[in-house]
């Protein structure tokens, strides 16, 4: 059957002003968004750019916005959307496009950089072995090592859109998060005074719009609410 | 155009070469080229784990590990490597869980372990719990820990470079030359030493568990340079890809308890292979697949059989399988707790690959090395997993051997002086990319990238005969005369993936020659390699590498001799 795709472009080389095109998809229900991105750049138009490489939900690349919604192409598919009308694809939110669907994301990783201060397996009195960590201290985390890096949650937060753009924002805290309830880390202080700093974890207003659109279903909203009771409790009750 | 300067490059991000840039980091100025984001690598696909002997669970001994890597690969694998892989696998484990890799946990505390295909206790004697695991998500837990820490140490990155070309200045390697995806500018790395770190070449297939990136870059790259390839004909086929997508389904799955079933309900994996069954080595349960699909016994006269998990329940399925179990539910919109998952092999992995020593330095034609060319991981060959790897061996290969080259590269350094750059390194890319984006639209990358998958897949799989690979070679070699009136219709710099596309189409071209040259000429069947004309192992002939190189005549095959130590070649029965 033929889906329409209405489709963001932008070439910053020849374009003032972004516009939209359309294009008649021959498509199945049950192909995915980036089966159909492919096929218009391999059969209609080469000069369409995103990103793209797993091609199933774990390298989080192709994270783009579908009918207004931040997702991975190749997690949705067509059934998942209403076919019978153009189905939107745009860049992610909150990024500077580059090129059609392709957006810049140092922003993103600067942000993931920032709170990752430290090396951890410095000290020298670690253990000949493994350190031994139990199944219900590894779950504390496990939550947040689903993270692809896809920057969706960051997308869709209403206080990097609309409020604060320079939050760290919600991928950021959850990496934090990450470190400082794994057992096993030993500096989690510094790490909680970098999300105490201006625009860090308390910027965050529980909006719950990361947690809506994860594309690996990470409760994003839990961990940052638990990542600012925990600061809370170790840097602010003594 | 740009000239960047460092001691050593490593071109590709995935596991071995950030550990390999991350070992390296301690004493040289290190730079890790990627033509993705380096998160994007395809080893955050590795689901199921990560062998060591370890012992967490039950008793495991490093030589039980090493004779079942050697048995796997059909004694093809260098027996010197394949004891370092065996005996240096658990430290690496504690190496990397004290880098704050997120392991799954028994209750002791310990980093759990699991059974997985091919791996045994007591020299075969029954299934072993030797994988190491973070539920299905081993590669990316590895890859997050392994990342953070080079992002803290700032190795430099620079994302979204594709390399076209290794620079040497004589016989010695002085770095690499390509050009920025994002705005199509010439770049010249300049460096004492280049690591080759790119990974495989599924998308070579047309069913493939391997991502977009993986064409074969490294293989041709290395081919370009007068190295030659070894073993390339041995190319895994995982037995359970998601039929139609070969998105992978873990062999994990089947350690838990997952079984294989063909259209008459029937575990037939029993008939192939009594003891280890569903845990069989991958070739032998792709082969079994296969000819019970050939003999009419797949799924509703189809192309696949089902694999089981409704046994394995909802519980432990959502704390040991949630990725897959999602996969299957999001891409055919089944529960696997419920309905059993329509399964066929898969394009997975290269056994072969750049030949190096135990220490990453490339081994040339010649038989020499130090030319301060290195290899690691999948596109290297060292050879640990001979024609066959178990499922478990590749990350733990990544690790070990990529600190080994990690400081085989910091010694080298030590050793040799900077370079001048060479006159106009940027010359040979600025051709290619000003041939393909001035020149007239020709041939089209798609069209030969489809023909190539459908004869690779049908001639060049699972099973292959000499009239079907003798039409594979013939076919991919007119394929490549195509690909000289390669044009692209994308004129712009910034972001023009039809160009990049374009190229990797040549490099998977390439490959694919390497691939049918090689198992054309191997006579016999061994690992992965199956050829219906030869179907029996011939050690008194075979028990030999192949080398395939280039040269004006074309590809020249030779060979070079195994090294057998402690574990004389015997039939390989499970």
């Amino acid at each position: 059957m033929d889906v329409k795709f209405k489709v963001f472009r932008f070439n910053p080389e020849t374009d003032e002003t972004p516009y939209y095109d359309v294009f008649k998809v021959n498509a199945s229900v049950n192909d995915r968004i980036l089966d159909c991105l492919n096929q218009i750049r391999w059969k209609h138009d080469s000069t369409l750019s995103y990103r793209m490489s797993c091609a199933h939900g774990v390298c989080g690349s192709d994270g783009v916005t579908i009918n207004g919604s931040p997702a991975l192409a190749c997690q949705k598919l067509v059934k998942d959307y209403d076919y019978t009308k153009e189905i939107v694809v745009e860049p992610l939110q909150f990024f500077r496009v580059i090129k059609d669907l392709t957006v810049d994301m140092e922003p993103f990783f600067e942000r993931m950089k920032a709170v990752n201060p430290e090396v951890h397996d410095s000290s020298a009195d670690l253990p000949e072995k493994e350190r031994l960590q139990t199944p219900e201290e590894r779950s504390l985390f496990d939550d947040a090592v689903k993270c692809v890096m896809c920057a969706c949650c960051v997308a869709a937060c209403p206080v990097m859109l609309k409020e604060e753009p320079a939050f760290i924002g919600p991928a950021a805290v959850l990496r934090a998060h990450r470190y400082i309830f794994d057992s096993r880390v030993t500096d989690t202080e510094k790490r909680m005074k970098v999300l105490e700093k201006p625009h860090g974890v308390w910027s965050c207003k529980s909006y719950y719009r990361c947690t809506l659109v994860c594309p690996k279903q990470i409760k994003v909203t839990e961990a940052i609410l638990k990542t600012k009771k925990k600061i809370l409790q170790q840097l602010h009750s003594k | 155009m740009t000239i960047y300067e460092y001691d050593v490059i490593v071109v590709g991000g995935g596991i071995s070469g950030l550990v390999t840039a991350l070992t390296s980091a301690e004493n040289c100025r290190v730079a890790v080229v990627s033509k993705v984001h380096v998160t994007r690598s395809h080893s955050v696909a590795a689901q199921g784990g990560i062998a060591a002997s370890l012992g967490s669970e039950e008793e495991d001994r490093w030589d039980w590990h090493m004779f079942d890597t050697v048995k796997g690969g059909d004694y093809l694998a260098d027996q010197d490597a394949a004891e370092i892989l065996a005996r240096e696998a658990p430290a690496a484990i504690i190496k990397l869980e004290h880098m704050g890799v997120a392991f799954s946990r028994n209750k002791e505390g310990k980093i759990d372990q699991r059974r997985f295909g091919g791996h045994t206790r007591n020299f075969g004697e029954a299934p072993v719990k030797r994988a190491c695991y973070a539920a299905d998500r081993t590669g990316r837990a590895i890859m997050d820990a392994v990342y953070d820490q080079c992002v803290a140490r700032d190795v430099a990155m620079h994302n979204e470079v594709f390399v076209h070309k290794i620079l040497f200045s004589g016989n010695r390697c002085c770095g690499v030359a390509g050009y920025d995806i994002a705005n199509g500018e010439l770049l010249v790395f300049h460096a004492k030493a280049v690591v080759l770190a790119t990974g495989g070449c599924g998308k070579i297939f047309k069913v493939t568990s391997n991502g977009f990136a993986s064409t074969g870059d490294g293989f041709a790259l290395a081919l370009d340079a007068g190295v030659p390839l070894m073993d390339m004909e041995f190319i895994q086929f995982h037995p359970t890809g998601i039929y139609g997508l070969g998105i992978l389904i873990s062999e994990a799955v089947r350690a838990e308890g997952g079984v294989l079933r063909n259209s008459t309900d029937e575990r037939f994996m029993t008939r192939y292979a009594p003891t280890l069954k569903d845990l069989a080595p991958r070739d032998i349960i792709s082969r079994a697949i296969m000819t019970e699909i050939r003999e009419s016994r797949g799924i509703n006269g189809a192309d696949y059989v089902h694999l089981d998990l409704t046994e394995i329940g909802k519980e432990r399925l959502a704390q040991k399988l949630p990725e897959v179990t999602s996969f299957v539910k999001t891409y055919l919109g089944i529960d696997p707790t419920e309905t059993p998952v329509p399964v066929a092999p898969t394009c997975h992995y290269m056994m072969g690959g750049i030949p190096t020593d135990t220490e990453g330095h490339v081994v040339n034609a010649n038989g020499t090395a130090g030319s301060g060319l290195f290899a690691v991981g999948e596109c290297a060959c060292v050879s640990v997993h001979g024609a066959n790897r178990l499922g478990c061996n590749s990350l733990i290969d990544l690790v070990v051997f990529g600190q080994r080259t990690g400081s085989s590269v910091i010694a080298y350094v030590k050793e040799v002086k900077m370079q001048e750059v060479i006159a106009e390194p940027e010359d040979a890319v600025r051709k290619k990319i000003g041939s393909l984006l001035e020149g007239d639209v020709g041939e089209r990358a798609p069209l030969i990238r489809e023909a190539m998958q459908r004869v690779m897949t049908e001639k060049c799989s699972v099973f292959r005969s000499n009239v079907g690979l003798q039409q594979a070679l013939t076919e991919s070699r007119q394929l490549q005369k195509r690909c000289a009136n390669l044009g692209v219709a994308n004129k712009t710099r910034v972001f023009n993936y039809e160009l990049e596309e374009a190229l990797e189409l040549e490099n998977m071209l390439k490959t694919a020659e390497a691939i049918v040259v090689s198992a054309l000429q191997r006579r016999e069947s061994r690992g992965a390699h199956y050829h219906e004309d030869f179907p029996e192992r011939n050690d008194s002939e075979w028990l030999k590498h192949t080398l395939v190189h280039a040269s004006l005549e074309g590809l020249k095959v030779s060979y070079k001799p195994v090294t057998v130590a402690r574990f004389t070649p015997k039939e390989r029965r499970y």
